[in-house]
């Protein structure tokens, strides 16, 4: 009885082993453990055995009852892995072939850079405020201590628009964004003559210079200028305050200087280098050498353009500094013409 | 401004100071450098990694292979009529050296020289510019055979040296050069290239960088020694001075010097005049040039014979005046000017002389006849040449000479140099501020070099009238003050230790300094303005880089943002969110370009455009953005553009209107192509009006309306419509019209345009506020229904929504229908309704509503429910 069991044993397993899909399973499963079984006989004849014997052959024929379910069960496993694997081969793909796309919106890249510089002020507390880009004489220049024929005004090539002779107040296409300085001043002012309110604003915007457009030069471009007026506000102030932008716009390690200068409505005027970020200060094409790229002008605001905005400059003093968004981008992405940004060109934009 | 080192060194020791070091000094003060040029002195070597800092040109001259020799005999080439033979002794040997120089040529087989020719000696070996190469092409001077004679080394021009881009024949030095002698050390020079901002004019000369040196290192100012001998009558006996107007001409001097011998300067002046970019052209042109820019006082040299002619008998009386209008002066360029009332003129009893502070007249101008023509600037035409100017014949060459030093009304100068363009050395620093205390020091300076160069005998005595002397500028400086502004603790002392070395007086007078301006400058105020003009003088002879740096410790104002601006922003979010890329565009443009879109009456013209397409601001944002969609056009399956921006509405010689607008243009194909994806239906209105759906509702505008309009002539009539938010047109969008599109090249696929009022839609109300989600389940059912063409969508969305009540949460359009069966001049409208009560419905509470909405559609627009 016990060979009987063996035997039984030995060839189910040997039929399982030969078995690769799940129908031969199932009969092999009626075949081997079904009720009309071999083993499941042996399991039926179980009455007609001795007292002796039926301990025995009752253990023998579960050990083998047992053994046959794991082995099919593991069978089975290896017939559903095997299936698995077999269709997730067959599924594969090419990876490598191209997505899917979908037609995407951009910011215009002066956009993206203006919302950078503005986010940065505003963090650091300086409000925009932005105001019209056709100007008087008066509030572009005049104000801002350029006087008529002023060899200062050498430095910012105007145009000029069309309105009748309105002698020395012609109206011309901003040059700065700085004729905001006098309209934010003066708000400011009409909200409390007597004690007019500290300012701190971003002043951001298109303006406009007489030149020819080439890759270095534009008749327009942006600017953003940052104005703050107080009465304890000093030139020390100024230079923490351009150390923050500057640490927070080109990083923690941008080194700095600070080199005097001259505009007219600042005094002391400076400009800014902050060390060539393309060469580390070593000298390349982008810093023309001299490891320092130019990237901001500033100083305190000028006792007649406190006057002007309506600020005593005895009692007040404040301080202004601006930048070209164009240039920031030009300098970090290694634009080497200006003309792109008003070209609209989509392999341009696409790549910001 | 260009400054050669050798000669600031004329005015301050600079031992121990590298050319970089100088340089860096001056830029960090505001004198920037934007180029250091090397012509002799060796330069600064840079190993791998290490910093430059300015931009620097030239050549270093190896002290072994280049130096100074004498030439002894000049002799004829045995097989080159152009070429000589030079005997040359360089100071160790004998030494012979092939030469085609033009200007040693009548030399040629004159034996042994009487006095030998000094001149620039480079053995073989040496790196100098090749004499030959168009521009500064380096090269080593190598051993050659010409024309059958050994050549191993050269005598050197100007040009292969790195003193001046172009030169024609070799240098011929000054008689006391030391022959041997290293020629870097004998002429070694750099040159700074120094940009000199309005407000510092009074440094656009040597001695000026020499002072602000002299602050900045805390060495000692070498002031100019001016002396010389005088003879003779007076210059005040022979020659008096009006002046008309003092205003634009505060002081006039002149000083006279009798028997001068024209001929070329010291090779030295000529040398640092060339490094500084002027010409040399003669010892009397050159003195007052070189005055100039040593001091900064232009000076105007007159032939005085011209004027004792002109004044006959009489003494001569000059006299400064405004030129009538339309009066003539013929300037030393040859150029006959039409002069106006604001000009100011130079003239005697006969008549003008100079166009006072811009240009001399060419009638008393300094004549050389042995150059016998001269042109404008002194460029010499070679005999047989056209003369750019005019011809002299005067026959004699001046040997007494009246000099002018001025003082001129700087805006005046300006307009005049501007109203004949007439740039010139003098009229850039006139028109920038030179304070008339350096008309005397610049005149007797260039009586002297005059003196010195050309050996005539000054004559005693100046002419000086000075009306309108300037008030010197006094401001009060306290500690308090410099704490205030700069953020610096500075006490009193300090404060006049910092403004002395800059040559302000200063007096302590308990808690404040009493400054004065020194005499050279005029760009510092009185009250709060020369407190801020002394104060920037202060932080600067401070050091910018010394000043703390410190956290505003001021008042922060509220922090109320822009609503405006952020409000714009949000809008471009939206925008990009749905697929468009923003355009920025010129604001100038042309009436013929907008034209293709709309045309307008007025626009804002500019008054001196750049060019034709850029002479009007613009009035339309479409004409913009279809200017760049048709760029684009073959670069892209799908193109989508906005821009927002002003637009300019002209207001009679005033300013303009400059409303904000939004603009769209797209074109192209729906979908985005890919190697499974074939689609290629192309956007069209309803593309466009799906956009701006989701974009106001990014808005939060809700009562939005759509209106057809035939009345935007840019926009297909029957595919145009106006968007109303609360009944009010905020814009129109639509396809572009096809006469419109034919203007352009714009493919074949429809344009779909579209504009807004920003400042209208930004006022419309907002709702804001967000329904809950029900938690009871919704059922949704679908129903079709068939009208007449003439029926409009909204009309019966609106029905169904105005007969559901709340219940009816939302109506959404899935098909729109035609065929034969349904009938012609019909068409077949199926909506998805979604019932929602806060209860849960059944089927009959939905049909209930349901069998309300048919009626009404069948009553109000002859609905029939599609089966
Ligand atoms: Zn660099």
């Amino acid at each position: 009885m016990l060979d009987q069991l063996n035997e039984i044993e030995k060839s189910a397993l040997e039929s399982l082993a030969a078995i690769a899909d799940q129908a031969a399973l199932d009969a092999w499963r009626i075949s081997t453990l079904g009720r009309s079984s071999p083993l499941m006989q042996v399991f039926a004849g179980f009455g007609k055995l001795s007292k002796e014997d039926k301990p025995v052959v009752g253990a023998a024929a579960n050990r083998v009852k047992v053994a046959l379910e794991s082995a099919l069960a593991e069978r089975a496993e290896a017939i559903k892995n095997a299936a698995l694997a077999k269709s997730l081969e067959e599924e594969k793909l090419d990876v490598t072939l191209p997505g899917r796309t979908k037609h995407i919106g951009r910011l215009h890249p002066s956009t993206q850079q203006l919302r950078r510089v503005l986010a940065i002020l505003a963090e650091m507390g300086f409000q925009v405020y932005t105001s019209r880009e056709v100007e008087t004489d008066d509030i572009n220049f005049q104000m801002l201590n350029f006087p008529p024929d002023h060899p200062a005004r050498d430095m910012q090539d105007t145009f000029f628009v069309e309105a009748g002779d309105r002698g020395d107040n012609p109206i011309l296409m901003r040059t700065h964004t700085s004729p905001g300085q006098i309209r934010a001043m003066r708000e400011a002012v009409a909200t409390n003559p007597q004690n007019p309110p500290p300012i701190r604003i971003a002043l951001p915007g298109m303006c406009f210079r007489y030149e020819q457009i080439t890759a270095r030069s534009e008749i327009q471009f942006n600017q953003v200028e940052g104005l703050a007026v107080g009465k304890n506000i000093t030139f020390a102030d100024l230079k923490g305050t351009i150390a923050d932008f500057v640490r927070r716009m080109f990083g923690e390690g941008a080194r700095l200087r600070f080199r005097a200068s001259y505009f007219p409505f600042t005094e002391p005027s400076a400009e800014v280098d902050v060390e060539c970020f393309v060469c580390g200060g070593k000298g390349c094409q982008v810093c023309k050498n001299s490891g320092w790229l130019e990237i901001l002008g500033c100083g305190m605001v000028h006792p007649n353009v406190l006057k002007n905005g309506g600020y005593d400059p005895k009692i007040y003093s404040g301080f202004a500094w601006g930048m070209g968004p164009e240039r920031q981008l030009m300098l970090r992405n290694k634009i080497n013409d200006i003309r792109y940004f008003w070209g609209n060109d989509v392999r341009f934009l696409e790549q910001f | 401004m260009k400054i050669p080192l050798s000669w600031l060194k004329d005015f301050i020791d600079l031992n121990g100071l590298s050319v970089e070091d100088i340089a860096r000094k001056l830029t960090l003060a505001g004198m920037e450098v934007d180029e250091i040029l090397y012509a002799g002195l060796p330069m600064p070597v840079y190993k791998d990694g290490e910093k430059h800092e300015f931009k620097t040109n030239g050549i270093a001259w190896d002290k072994e292979k280049i130096v100074v020799a004498e030439i002894r005999e000049v002799k004829p080439h045995p097989n080159a009529d152009k070429l000589t033979l030079l005997d040359l002794f360089d100071g160790k040997q004998e030494q012979v050296v092939l030469t085609g120089a033009p200007n040693i040529f009548h030399l040629k087989g004159a034996g042994k020289l009487e006095k030998p020719i000094k001149v620039a000696y480079a053995k073989e070996g040496s790196t100098l510019y090749d004499g030959h190469a168009d521009g500064q092409v380096l090269m080593t001077l190598k051993r050659a055979k010409i024309r059958g004679v050994d050549s191993y080394s050269m005598v050197c021009s100007e040009k292969e040296l790195g003193i001046t881009e172009e030169s024609d024949g070799i240098i011929i030095l000054d008689d006391d050069a030391p022959v041997g002698m290293p020629l870097a050390d004998y002429i070694g020079d750099a040159v700074l290239d120094i940009s000199i901002l309005p407000n510092m004019a009074r440094n656009a000369n040597v001695i000026g960088i020499a002072r602000e040196l002299a602050a900045l290192t805390g060495r000692e100012l070498k002031q100019p020694k001016i002396e010389f001998k005088t003879s003779g009558e007076s210059v005040n006996d022979l020659v008096s001075i009006e002046i008309t107007n003092s205003e634009l001409n505060p002081r006039f001097v002149a000083g006279l010097i009798r028997n001068v011998k024209i001929k070329p300067s010291p090779y030295q002046i000529q040398r640092r005049l060339k490094l500084a970019g002027i010409r040399a052209i003669n010892n009397i042109v050159d003195a007052t040039n070189y005055a100039m820019l040593e001091l900064g006082e232009p000076l105007h040299a007159f032939d005085y014979d011209v004027l004792k002619a002109r004044a006959g008998k009489n003494k001569i009386k000059i006299n400064t005046r405004v030129a009538k209008d339309g009066e003539k002066l013929t300037t030393l360029d040859g150029v006959e000017r039409k002069l106006t009332a604001k000009n100011v003129l130079v003239c005697d009893e006969k008549g003008s002389l100079s166009l006072a502070g811009v240009m001399g007249g060419s009638e008393s101008e300094v004549y050389d006849a042995s150059k016998e023509v001269l042109d404008a600037k002194g460029i010499e035409t070679k005999p047989g040449e056209i003369p750019q100017g005019k011809i002299t014949s005067r026959g004699k060459s001046t040997v007494n000479i009246l000099l002018e030093g001025a003082a001129w009304n700087f805006i005046n100068i300006r307009r005049t140099a501007k109203q004949h363009n007439l740039p010139s050395e003098a009229s850039f620093r006139f028109s920038r501020g030179v304070h008339p205390a350096l008309a005397e020091i610049g005149v007797k300076r260039g009586l002297q070099y005059m003196a010195e160069w050309a050996g005539g005998t000054v004559a005693p005595g100046l002419v000086d009238v000075y009306p309108l002397k300037p008030k010197d500028s006094v401001v009060e400086v306290t500690s308090q003050d410099a704490k205030k502004l700069l953020g610096i603790d500075l006490t009193v002392k300090e404060i006049a230790a910092l403004l002395e070395r800059l040559e302000f007086k200063c007096e302590i007078k308990d808690t404040k300094v009493r400054v004065t301006a020194p005499s050279h400058r005029m760009d510092i105020d009185e009250g709060v303005v020369g407190l801020a003009d002394v104060l920037e003088e202060v932080a600067r002879s401070y050091g910018f880089d010394n000043i703390p740096v410190t956290t505003m410790a001021d008042a922060l104002p509220p922090q109320v943002g822009n609503p405006i601006h952020e409000w714009e922003e949000h809008l471009r979010d939206l925008l990009v969110a749905l697929g468009l890329q923003e355009v920025v565009t010129y604001r100038m443009t042309s009436v013929e370009k907008e034209s293709r879109v709309a045309k307008y009456d007025e626009y804002v013209r500019m008054a001196n455009p750049i060019a034709p397409e850029k002479s009007v601001l613009r009035r339309s944002l479409i004409a913009s953005v279809l200017d760049v969609l048709e760029k684009n056009i073959r670069l892209g399956e799908s193109l989508s553009f906005f821009e927002v921006g002003s637009i300019f509405e002209p207001v009679k010689n005033n300013l303009p209107n400059e409303p904000r607008k939004l603009a769209i243009a797209m074109t192209g194909i729906r979908e985005a192509t890919a190697w499974d994806v074939k689609d290629s239906a192309k956007l069209d209105f309803y593309d466009l009006k799906g956009r701006l759906e989701l974009a106001l509702s990014g808005l939060r505008l809700t009562n939005v309306s759509y209106t057809a309009t035939e009345s935007t002539p840019y926009l297909h009539p029957g595919k145009a419509a106006e968007v109303k938010v609360n009944g009010q047109v905020m814009g129109v969008f639509g396809e572009l019209h096809p006469l419109v599109k034919e203007q352009y090249e714009l493919g074949d696929s429809p344009v779909l345009v579209a504009e807004f009022d920003l400042e209208l839609l930004r006022k419309a109300t907002p709702t804001y506020g967000i329904m809950p989600v029900s938690e009871f389940p919704s059922i949704y059912e679908d129903i079709a229904i068939i009208v007449d063409e003439s029926v409009l969508a909204d009309k019966i969305e609106a029905l169904i929504r105005q007969t559901g009540g709340k219940t009816v949460t939302n109506v959404r359009l899935f098909d729109v229908y035609r065929d034969e069966k349904i009938g012609a001049g019909k068409k077949s409208l199926a909506y998805s309704l979604t019932y929602q009560a806060e209860k849960t419905m059944t089927d009959a509470d939905a049909a209930a509503i349901r069998n309300k909405i048919v009626k009404r559609l069948e009553h109000e627009v002859g609905a029939k429910l599609r089966s």
